[in-house]
């Protein structure tokens, strides 16, 4: 009960110290989120990319387009023989006939009715399971002797997944680097405060008080900075994708999607707010720690 | 009993605050240490407080050697300590509840009963209708009653004053020494170092002479 009653103390005490110099803290705390929305948003961006890239694999299948003396046996044999590869997913066989009825549906009636013979050769439509492994099925596609030429999207593909692999190890770098920062400014702030209550410290221990005691309200000020900074990294991020919304639903329609950046989910807002939080705690015993050990 | 056996203090630097000492101090008695500035009076209370530690000798409270406290287990011997100071010490941010409140809230007590103890101190050293007062509006009597308050409030059975009665009009002084010889009759042992020689004779209790780091 008074371990309770004394941890709610000090959490009064910490934040009667915010509340004590609001504009100094204020500050602070904004520094704090902007530093920790840098990471956040960024990991929002990759999630995003991550969610547009994954419809957009769905969108890798590659045509592959036969020799035009491939006769519909040895096209359906090479259908079925495809369809055995590993990585695929599905394939659909497009007999010239068909694709020639297709063009003919699409305007170009005139122009094909000059024609004496249809020059299209039948195609596979090939979808592959995984985006990562297109270029290997295409070469290997590439080595079958009914196959003329291949069109894939799949060089865009790779170039995407290498950017998103990019885009993940920046997001750790900068959230490395951004954590380091936000230890350094609420121990930094912390620093200052114990300076500023040396007397009450020094009073304190005087008349019996322990270095715990000392301590709390010192851990419980890093943790509401902290904690308060995440808000403000969750509150700009929120804003930052609501603003950039804008842009990509004007760029998405000319696409005809109706594509939409999403915003944080509940669950990454309490892991922003939670490693916030404990980072402020951190930052705070390491300074606590080793001011104290200065007064000695 | 407090007992110093054998009591050396030299600071870094080199200065000898006290050689060689040696005291017993019974359980409830009222002590005067006196001596010119610097003779070692303030020292030597801090070493019993353990604020200090000796150089060396032995300083033993009851059955505790407290010249060999671990540095963690130092601030629990003090709250058997109420400690008043010639500067006061007090807390110039917080009112004179809060102040009296400190120890309280360091021995994990809070609430009710917190209050009600602290409340029973201010009204023992005659504050009850400051409690809301900032110790800054205090005058030189009253912060010393409140350091007082400070002190007696956790219920030490050792008091240990330094210069209590320092920069304080004699009606003040009085005052202040009325307070510590209550406490004393009602079972404390207190130790007051002062330089003020009218007070040691009024009140006739034991004198300590500390003279170049020796007593006698």
């Amino acid at each position: 009960m008074n371990l309770v009653t004394h941890h709610h103390t000090s959490l009064r005490d910490a934040w009667q110290r915010l509340r004590l110099h609001p504009w100094s803290n204020l500050f602070s705390i904004l520094v704090i989120g902007i530093a920790l929305s840098l990471p956040t948003g960024l990991f929002l961006l990759m999630s995003n990319l991550d969610r547009a890239s994954n419809s957009f694999a769905e969108q890798t299948e590659m045509t592959v387009f036969l020799k035009t003396k491939t006769e519909m046996d040895a096209a359906q044999a090479l259908a079925d023989a495809v369809r055995a590869e590993p990585g695929v997913r599905r394939v659909r066989l497009i007999p010239r006939e068909d694709a020639l009825a297709e063009l003919q549906h699409s305007g170009l009636d005139d122009i094909l009715t000059s024609l004496t013979a249809n020059p299209l050769p039948h195609s596979l439509v090939v979808e592959p399971t995984d985006s990562l492994r297109v270029r290997q099925l295409e070469q290997r596609l590439r080595q079958h002797p009914e196959v003329e030429a291949i069109a894939s999207v799949a060089a865009w593909a790779q170039r995407l997944d290498a950017l998103k692999t990019f885009g993940a190890a920046l997001t750790w770098s900068l959230a490395l680097l951004l954590s380091l920062a936000l230890l350094a400014i609420i121990g930094n702030t912390i620093r200052l405060q114990i300076y500023a209550q040396r007397d009450a410290i020094e009073i304190s221990r005087l008349i019996g008080a322990t270095d715990r005691f000392i301590r709390r309200p010192f851990l419980y000020f890093g943790a509401l900075q902290g904690g308060l900074g995440g808000l403000v990294a969750i509150i700009l991020s929120g804003g930052g994708i609501f603003w950039l919304n804008r842009s990509v639903a004007e760029l998405a329609v000319t696409y005809g999607s109706s594509f939409r950046l999403a915003n944080l989910d509940l669950q990454t807002s309490a892991l922003v707010l939670v490693t916030a939080t404990l980072l402020g705690l951190l930052g705070a015993w390491a300074s606590v720690a080793h001011t104290l050990r200065d007064f000695d | 009993m407090i007992e110093l056996l054998n009591v050396t203090k030299r600071y870094p630097g080199g200065h000898l605050a006290l050689a060689n000492c040696d005291l017993k101090i019974a359980r409830k008695e009222m002590v005067f240490i006196t001596g010119r500035s610097g003779a070692g009076k303030s020292t030597l209370l801090k070493l019993i407080g353990a604020i200090e530690k000796p150089t060396s000798g032995h300083i033993k409270i009851g059955e505790q050697d407290i010249s060999r406290l671990r540095r963690d287990t130092i601030p629990f011997f003090r709250l058997n300590i109420g400690m008043i100071f010639q500067d006061h010490k007090l807390l110039y941010d917080r009112s004179v509840l809060d102040n009296v409140l400190l120890p309280l809230h360091i021995r994990d007590l809070h609430g009710v009963e917190a209050t009600q103890r602290a409340r029973a101190a201010l009204n023992k050293v005659g504050l009850s209708n400051r409690e809301r007062s900032r110790p800054i509006t205090l005058s030189g009597g009253e912060q010393q009653r409140l350091c007082i308050a400070r002190a007696i409030v956790g219920r030490p059975t050792l008091i240990l004053a330094d210069e209590p009665t320092a920069n304080l009009d004699d009606d003040y002084a009085t005052e202040i020494m009325e307070i510590l010889k209550a406490l004393n009759d009602s079972g404390d042992t207190i130790i007051i170092a002062t330089h003020d020689q009218g007070i040691i004779a009024r009140y006739g209790k034991r004198r300590l002479v500390l003279a170049d780091g020796s007593l006698s």
